[in-house]
């Protein structure tokens, strides 16, 4: 009977990130997958028409440099398109735009507010300066900080000299951002409710908090990654949609003799003698190898696809406490033509770039205190993008493609599961609000495919809909990500390894999980790895 | 130069709050040469007892002692100076709307529909709470370490740090530590508790005296705060109310040979080329001394007392940033008779109060505070110290409560109106638990965060003088430069809340900032 080096549950862009570079090393390595398309939450669909939709995720802004060079991606396809633009719009008929060059920023901040100006270069510096200062982490795996083993030791000696190399200035700094909430933190640097508000909502997105909700801070440098990559070019969109990033790494691990089989959902992993064996399909069929590699979040891997005997009563509690709370939904639109928005000028190339909705933070906040009772928010934090202005592939001639995330939308409307009746409702909200700002907006719409948490959870796993795998609070990151004892990508039996987004550093299409993960099975075989490092692009 | 008075000495306190008169004890104890000066006619700052009405009296702003440092207690003696208490160690009763309240003790739950496992639950928790408090205890009594310039003091406290944590709690306690300490207080009650009423008077611990809901991460050490200060989170009432505390402090303060002055306001705290040199008066009286200490709070301070000038614009700016924001107001209601709380027999009185039915409960009433509005349906702590000690009123009774949630800046402003309304909001609330109230008041006052920082100096109202979270904790607090309690200023000190470990009555930073200052003396 064939028995695999290593079986990947779930065909999303980590656990193929992940199968890629196991291939890459000469293993024999089979990707499961139970939907019969690949890509997960990275993935081009076409659900009406001729359109393809970025269905889920929609831009590949923190997709790591290092996994694209050294998987090839470019020559499997990925091409990762830049766009400049961006804009937030006012109720007072206005607009914020975003620019990526400096100087226009500048004039565009002071025509809102003179004494931002200034503020603004302290703040982009100091963003920079974090964004550097944390990303040579993303692909290092997270020490135990109760462990006495070498390798954690060594590890945490290089984080405390990395922390200790920014000197005592930038480390208080940096210990009281990554507490803060982002309201307070924009606070020390803004006096425009507009300007924070066209920043902050980087730090809601995706996240059950409000920008006055400790900890919020942080994510906005999850989410502010991509813009300091900006000059490799990583930053933006893949021409084809998301489907492109998946396309593209599933080409690599194909090429490097990886077996993919769609339709193919797993019921059980398999545990001999606390040791992993295969895995068990919902049809019944056993695929045999000492080492699984799941690529769900904890909650699914560990409560869903694993007799609790095996798991243990520890882990399943942890699993039970791993919080993935749903605060997301994402329309995704069909339209006839570019909606017109009055309040931008004619022909301005801001409409290429994501745009939001919302341009004060208590708005932000009070949407966040109806999603807390359960409700979705009444004036939604929109980002919204139409990818067909720059990639005109992902529609047909002349026609167009809007992706629209929202926040917050609850993963249950006050109790009560999801129905069509509800998601219409939900759907006719949030384009009334864009109707607000583009008369011409619902006439163009052509067709409308409406996503709450639990649709999404239902078609592709993520718990809730959590679009991170797992919510990125402050006693879910690093060595207690997704918790201790599983944090360095090995599961509680021998031979079970976690590859997605649940696992450091967590979600926004990074890739880096599945790397990190990789590196890590690799070097129980004892194989000489084949994932890179970071490589300090800047 | 300034001219100089004949009156010398080697440290100034300003302010006579509790933090000053234990700093200013500690260091005449030392030998010091001290004064405290006073601005009120009375010492004790926010720590004090004032007439309500006529032959009432209460604590006018803090209102139980339950976070006083037990090391500050004994060295000072602080029974031997006339500190009593009236009832020690009381429950917490959760009051329940039908009147089927639950009792709570540091380990055990009983009434208002607790479950056997969550009872069970409940010992195993705060047992744990416990243990997590003796590990992490010892730094509130310390000074926050300095990690780029560890000198002897600070490597000892490390080392028993990571010892306690890894040997003491153990691998697993240590990492559940790690992951608890940036959670929020529902998360972990969640996770423990079936039973909404336990978990609503459980995060309500959490979020006192904070600009937080229970859904706000980080105020899970807030709860923590709670038991690790103190005497093992046991609440207390004194004798005369707050004031007697600090009235005991002062004493024990004089008895050690320090000079306690009230009706002192200072005006000023005089710089000589880049060196605190002493005081000046409002009536225009200047004292010297190479040393000034100040209880006030930071930003009054650096912006008003010191003046900006005389330090780095940088570390000015931080002082601006520091979060101030106060949540909750006070109500005081003088009683011809004590009410009929139902379910209460009159001995239960002398308990704590909580109203804070569930975590949803609390969070909405939050709600409100975030957008400069007061809670329709707030939540409260409440005392009847005069169940248990007559001396607080003559005939009937005083009962005083800590208000959740109620803004700094109310939309509108605090004006009488809106204070009146308010207070109706208040007394209808407590008349959902004793319907009779309305007919036995007497007298009864709200006193908002406002109305706090005018009356005690407590920026935007928040009696911690900056708010406790991780952001503002140990050594990000009050800002780095100053969490050894020097000010990057020679002679300047710190010796209030604002500094590690924050207010709540404990005297901690009062000591803590004495032993910086004797230490950098020597």
């Amino acid at each position: 009977m064939k028995k695999y080096d290593v079986i990947v549950i779930g065909a999303g862009h980590n656990g193929l990130t992940n199968a890629a570079f196991l291939a890459k090393a000469g293993l024999d390595v089979l990707v499961v997958e139970k939907n019969d398309y690949i890509g997960g939450a990275t993935v081009s669909r076409n659900l009406h028409e001729d359109w393809k939709y970025s269905n889920c995720s929609y831009l590949a802004s923190l997709f790591r440099p290092e996994i694209y060079r050294h998987l090839n991606l470019a020559k499997h396809g990925l091409q990762v398109v830049t766009y400049n633009g961006g804009f937030t719009l006012t109720d007072s008929g206005d607009y914020l735009g975003s620019y990526s060059d400096h100087e226009v920023m500048r004039r565009e901040i002071r025509r809102h507010s003179p004494v931002d100006v200034d503020a603004y270069d302290r703040y982009y510096h100091q963003m920079a300066k974090w964004c550097r200062f944390i990303r040579p982490m993303l692909l290092r795996t997270p020490p135990d900080p109760t462990s006495f083993k070498f390798r954690d030791l060594d590890e945490l000696k290089f984080l405390g000299k990395k922390f200790f190399d920014l000197g005592q200035k930038d480390l208080y700094d940096f210990m009281k951002f990554f507490t803060v909430s982002v309201g307070d933190f924009l606070d020390e640097f803004f006096e425009s409710d507009l300007i924070k508000a066209h920043k902050a909502g980087s730090a809601v997105v995706g996240t059950n908090l409000g920008p006055r909700s400790p900890g919020t801070a942080y994510v906005l440098l999850h989410h502010y990654m991509g813009d300091v990559d900006g000059a490799v070019g990583a930053w933006g969109f893949p021409r084809g949609g998301m489907g492109a990033v998946s396309g593209a790494l599933a080409g690599a691990f194909q090429e490097y003799g990886g077996e993919i089989r769609t339709n193919a959902g797993v019921d059980q992993i398999i545990v001999k003698r606390g040791k992993v064996t295969g895995v068990r399909l919902e049809n019944g069929e056993e695929i045999f190898s000492d080492r699984v590699v799941s690529n769900l979040d904890a909650k699914k891997t560990f409560l869903g696809l694993m007799d609790p005997k095996d798991a243990g009563e520890k882990v399943v509690k942890a699993a039970e406490r791993y919080k993935s709370r749903g605060s997301s939904g994402k329309l995704n639109i069909a339209l006839n033509g570019v909606p017109e928005f009055t309040a931008l000028p004619k022909g301005s190339e801001l409409i290429k770039g994501d745009f939001h909705i919302v341009d004060n933070m208590e708005t932000y906040e009070r949407g966040y205190d109806e999603w807390k009772d359960g409700k979705w928010s009444t004036n939604p934090y929109l980002d919204l993008l139409i990818p067909t202005l720059t990639d005109p592939t992902m529609a047909p001639p002349g026609k167009h493609y809007m992706t629209c995330f929202v926040q917050y939308c609850p993963a249950k409307v006050e109790g009560k599961d999801w129905n069509d009746d509800l998601l219409k409702q939900f759907g006719d909200n949030v384009i009334n609000s864009i109707a607000k700002y583009s008369p011409n907006f619902k006439d163009l719409i052509e067709h409308v495919e409406i996503r709450s948490g639990q649709v999404i959870d239902n078609e592709i796993g993520l718990t809730e809909g959590n679009i991170f795998q797992g919510e990125l609070s402050l006693n879910q990151l690093m060595f207690n990500r997704p918790f201790h004892g599983c944090a360095q990508y090995r599961g509680p039996v021998n031979g079970l390894y976690l590859s997605g987004s649940t696992t450091h550093p967590g979600g926004g299409v990074m890739g880096a999980p599945g790397a990190n993960s990789a590196r890590e099975i690799l070097m129980d075989m004892n194989l000489s790895t084949t994932v890179p490092e970071d490589e300090g692009d800047d | 130069m300034t001219n100089t008075s004949n009156k010398s000495y080697d440290v100034i306190i300003v302010g006579g709050g509790h933090n000053g008169l234990v700093c200013a004890a500690y260091l005449a104890k030392a030998g010091k040469k001290v004064v405290v000066l006073e601005a009120q006619k009375q010492v004790g700052g926010a720590a004090v007892t004032s007439e309500l009405s006529y032959g009432k009296k209460v604590s006018s702003c803090a209102h139980f002692l339950n976070q006083l440092n037990t090391i500050v207690s004994k060295d000072l003696n602080l029974t031997s100076h006339g500190l009593k208490l009236s009832a020690s160690n009381i429950s917490t009763i959760a009051l329940h709307a039908d009147g089927d309240h639950m009792h709570l003790t540091k380990n055990s739950v009983k009434g208002g529909g607790i479950s056997e496992s969550d009872a069970a639950n409940y010992k195993k928790f705060m047992d744990l709470m416990h243990e997590y408090a003796g590990t992490l205890g010892f730094l509130i009594d310390l000074p926050p370490m300095d990690i780029f310039n560890l000198d002897w003091d600070d490597k000892v406290a490390a080392m028993k740090l990571g010892w306690k944590m890894r040997f003491g709690l153990g691998a697993e306690k240590m990492s559940e530590f790690l992951r608890m300490v940036g959670m929020n207080i529902r998360d972990v009650l969640d996770d423990e508790f079936d039973n909404e009423h336990l978990k609503g008077a459980l995060s309500f611990d959490a979020v006192l005296g904070t600009h937080t809901g229970p859904y706000s991460p980080g105020n899970f050490l807030n709860f923590l705060y709670r038991i690790a200060s103190g005497n093992n989170g046991a609440v207390d009432i004194p004798e005369g109310g707050m004031g007697a505390v600090t009235e005991a402090m002062s004493k024990a303060a004089i008895a050690n040979g320090a000079e306690v002055r009230v009706g002192a306001r200072v005006k000023s705290i005089n710089v000589d080329n880049c060196a605190v040199i002493g005081v000046t008066l409002e009536d225009g009286e200047q004292l010297s001394a190479g040393i000034v200490a100040s209880n006030a709070n930071m930003k009054t301070t650096v912006y008003d007392m010191v003046g900006p000038r005389h330090f780095e614009a940088d570390f000015v700016k931080r002082i601006g940033d520091i979060r101030m924001r106060g949540a909750a107001a006070k109500l005081h209601i003088a009683l011809k008779e004590l009410p009929e709380f139902t379910g209460l027999s009159k001995q239960d009185l002398k308990n704590r109060l909580v109203i804070a039915p569930t975590q949803n409960q609390v969070e909405r009433a939050f709600n409100h505070v975030k957008y400069g509005e007061v809670s329709t349906s707030p939540m409260m702590e409440i005392s009847i110290p005069s169940v248990v000690d007559s001396s607080l009123a003559e005939n009937g009774h005083v009962l005083s409560a800590t208000v959740q949630y109620a803004p700094y800046e109310l939309k509108g402003g605090w004006t009488d109106q809106a204070k009146a309304d308010f207070l109706e909001v208040c007394i209808n609330r407590i008349a959902e638990f004793a319907p009779n109230i309305r007919d036995h008041i007497e007298h009864a006052e709200i006193i908002t965060p406002k109305d706090l920082e005018d009356r005690f100096g407590l920026v935007g109202g928040n009696w911690h003088h900056g708010e406790l979270t991780l952001d503002q904790m140990l050594m990000l607090r009050p800002v780095p430069e100053a969490s050894r309690y020097a000010l990057p200023l020679d002679g300047m000190y710190i010796c209030g809340a604002g500094a590690h470990p924050g207010g709540g009555v404990m005297g901690a930073a009062g000591r803590n900032a004495a032993q910086a200052i004797l230490k950098g003396d020597a």
